[in-house]
């Protein structure tokens, strides 16, 4: 039984709104209930990252670095170098402290450690420009080793938990703070480098991880009143990414929009990017994603005031018509 | 607390040959390579030496043994020091020492963990504590015997890293944890003190709830003493303090700057394996 069947099995249904954090606390828990090899750890926020439900559970294989996020980095390579499977966790802006020693300490030295940031990007909202994680994505996929998931709802940050522990070396998952849609039911599974085209289409290739995916969903039902046909991709593995569905959906459908919770450099426009012109697919991309340092308000505000919206998707989106 | 893991008593003067033997060999290879770091090696090499042949339980058979002492050295670049111990002991073939910085050999620039013998690739400041303290933690969460013991450079407590590993050590009353301060005193751009002052290294320490061994780093004696004394430590992790010099058992290195990070002179070899009571001719 997959860890997805667990968990809807607790209750989470189509539809309901969860934020993508309670879906790592949930599925650390999970993994931790099945591999006793998993320890995890926490830089003094783990109520908030959801590690704590690990804690509860298991206290022995739980450590509490404080608000040392180094250290949390460095402590959990040396568990790692003797057999554990440490997941560490905190804020994704304040992981980015310990990026060197996540470098040069666990990346470099290929070892088994998982980290996931939560509050990533602007679904943090009202605490501002220094919790919104915006360039978390594009640094951790740039290191070798290093694999890099954005899951796009609570089911699939559970279950990309799992796939964080089968893969043997060091992993990134970026969650999120605010509730959003869940997408996948108890037939999903979550595997690295595959996409999941959730919405087929013959006009536009949408390609979104994060609380952009279900963003991209409303947008492909809105463009359909206008007689577009808009296929939404979710693309959760960054890293390894699905190059041969960008291809394909990308010499499809001759015009790629990507959308998330990120700036526009380094994160899945980027990815996206590298794959269509690696296989020189004659197609226009367009990146929507944040440009600039950023400022508190609601998720919903600071979508809007930073254009990563469902209306700005959609503008950029139906801008297919004059291709 | 860790078993007694005193694997051999070797006399004061066989350490010292050792020693000296290690010292010769570091010059070689650095040497040859062109490039190195001989001052800090040097320095270390005292106290490195009674370390790894009197009070480790460890061995080359004994690489996957989960109840080994594990070994980081955390000022990497000091690589020489500890690739002369490890090919002595039969980690690797000391013919690798010709091969040191080498496109294809196997000894780095820095330590790295592809190396037999190697338990973290390090080169970049103030990681190995907390490593040693993940080390440690998983040791005792799985029941296994053994210390984690790291080698830190003085310059190297510059790095804030450290400190947030200091504190964590005595917070979990990690008595399996030994931290080894080489107190050298000189850093790459000239003395710790005029680069940014780092003293009082052990009252630093012992503020922050380890128990601290000071001793002169040089007098094997001594070295010996305060590690006999650590083995008896119960409920903290221990912090050694040893007096050193950089480039020490060479008279015209020691306290020298220039000699942390570039390897010798045909002239200076042929002083300094004179110092050391080695014939060496220029190959």
């Amino acid at each position: 039984m997959g860890v997805a069947t667990q968990l809807t099995q607790q209750g989470w249904k189509l539809g309901d709104k969860v934020a993508i954090r309670d879906g790592y606390g949930k599925g650390l828990l999970a993994a931790g209930e099945q591999f006793d090899d998993i320890v995890a750890l926490d830089a003094d926020l783990a109520g908030s990252t959801r590690s704590n439900w690990f804690q509860d559970k298991f206290p022995e294989r739980f450590t509490q670095m404080g608000i040392a996020e180094q250290d949390m980095v460095v402590t959990a390579a040396g568990m790692a170098h003797m057999g554990q499977v440490p997941f560490a966790s905190t804020f994704a802006t304040f992981l980015q402290r310990g990026w060197e020693q996540i470098r040069n300490c666990v990346a470099r030295q290929n070892l088994n450690v998982k980290f996931c940031g939560s509050h990533g990007g602007l679904m943090t909202g009202q605490d501002g420009s220094s919790a919104h994680a915006l360039e978390d994505v594009g640094v951790m996929r740039t290191l070798p080793n290093m694999n890099v998931v954005v899951p796009g709802d609570a089911v699939e940050a559970a279950g990309a938990v799992f796939a964080m522990y089968q893969h043997q070396g060091p992993a990134y998952m970026r969650s999120t703070r605010a509730a959003v849609p869940v997408l996948f039911d108890e037939d999903y599974t979550f595997e690295w480098g595959k996409g999941t085209i959730l919405r087929d289409g013959d006009d536009v290739a949408l390609i979104a991880n994060g609380p952009h995916v279900s963003i991209a969903m409303d947008v492909a039902a809105e463009a359909a009143k206008q007689d577009l046909d808009v296929a939404v991709i979710s693309m959760a593995s960054v890293k390894p990414i699905d190059e041969a569905l960008v291809q394909k959906m990308a010499r499809h459908c001759g015009y790629v929009v990507t959308a998330e919770d990120h700036f526009r450099n380094n994160g899945l426009g980027t990815a996206v990017a590298e794959c269509i012109a690696d296989a020189g697919i004659p197609a226009p991309l367009r990146r929507i994603g944040v440009s600039r340092f950023t400022t508190s308000g609601t998720p919903e505000e600071l979508y809007r005031h930073f254009e990563v919206d469902d209306q700005k998707i959609l503008k950029v989106v139906t801008e297919a018509r004059r291709v | 607390m860790p078993e007694a893991t005193t694997v051999q008593s070797r006399s004061i003067e066989e350490l010292k040959e050792l020693a000296r033997k290690a010292r010769v060999a570091v010059l070689n290879m650095t040497y040859d390579a062109g490039s190195g770091h001989p001052g800090g090696s040097f320095s270390m090499q005292d106290f490195l030496v009674s370390l790894y042949y009197n009070h480790m339980h460890m061995s080359p058979e004994l690489v996957d043994d989960p109840n080994r002492d594990v070994f980081v050295l955390s000022k990497g670049h000091c690589a020489p020091g500890l690739y002369a111990i490890l090919g002595e002991q039969g980690y690797y073939d000391k013919k690798e020492f010709r091969r040191l910085r080498r496109l294809g050999g196997l000894l780095q620039g820095h330590v790295d963990r592809k190396i037999p013998g190697i338990e973290m690739s390090t080169g970049s400041l103030g990681m190995g504590l907390g490593f040693a303290n993940g080390v440690a933690l998983a040791k005792r969460a799985a029941g296994h015997t053994g210390r984690a013991i790291v080698v830190l450079g003085d310059g190297e407590l510059q790095e804030g890293n450290i400190w947030e590993s200091a504190m964590t050590a005595p917070h979990y009353k990690l008595d399996n944890v030994w931290c080894i301060v080489d107190w050298n005193k000189v850093q790459i751009d000239g003395p710790c003190e005029d680069v940014k002052g780092i003293d009082p290294v052990g009252a630093k320490f012992a503020a922050f709830g380890w128990h601290v061994i000071e001793a002169d780093g040089h007098d094997m004696a001594a070295v010996e003493a305060a590690y006999a004394e650590a083995e008896q430590i119960t409920g903290k992790p221990v912090c050694f303090v040893f007096d050193t010099k950089k480039g020490g058992g060479v008279s015209f290195m020691e306290g020298k700057a220039d000699y942390h990070g570039r390897a010798l002179t045909q002239e200076e070899m042929v002083a300094a394996m004179k110092e050391l009571g080695e014939d060496w001719e220029v190959a």
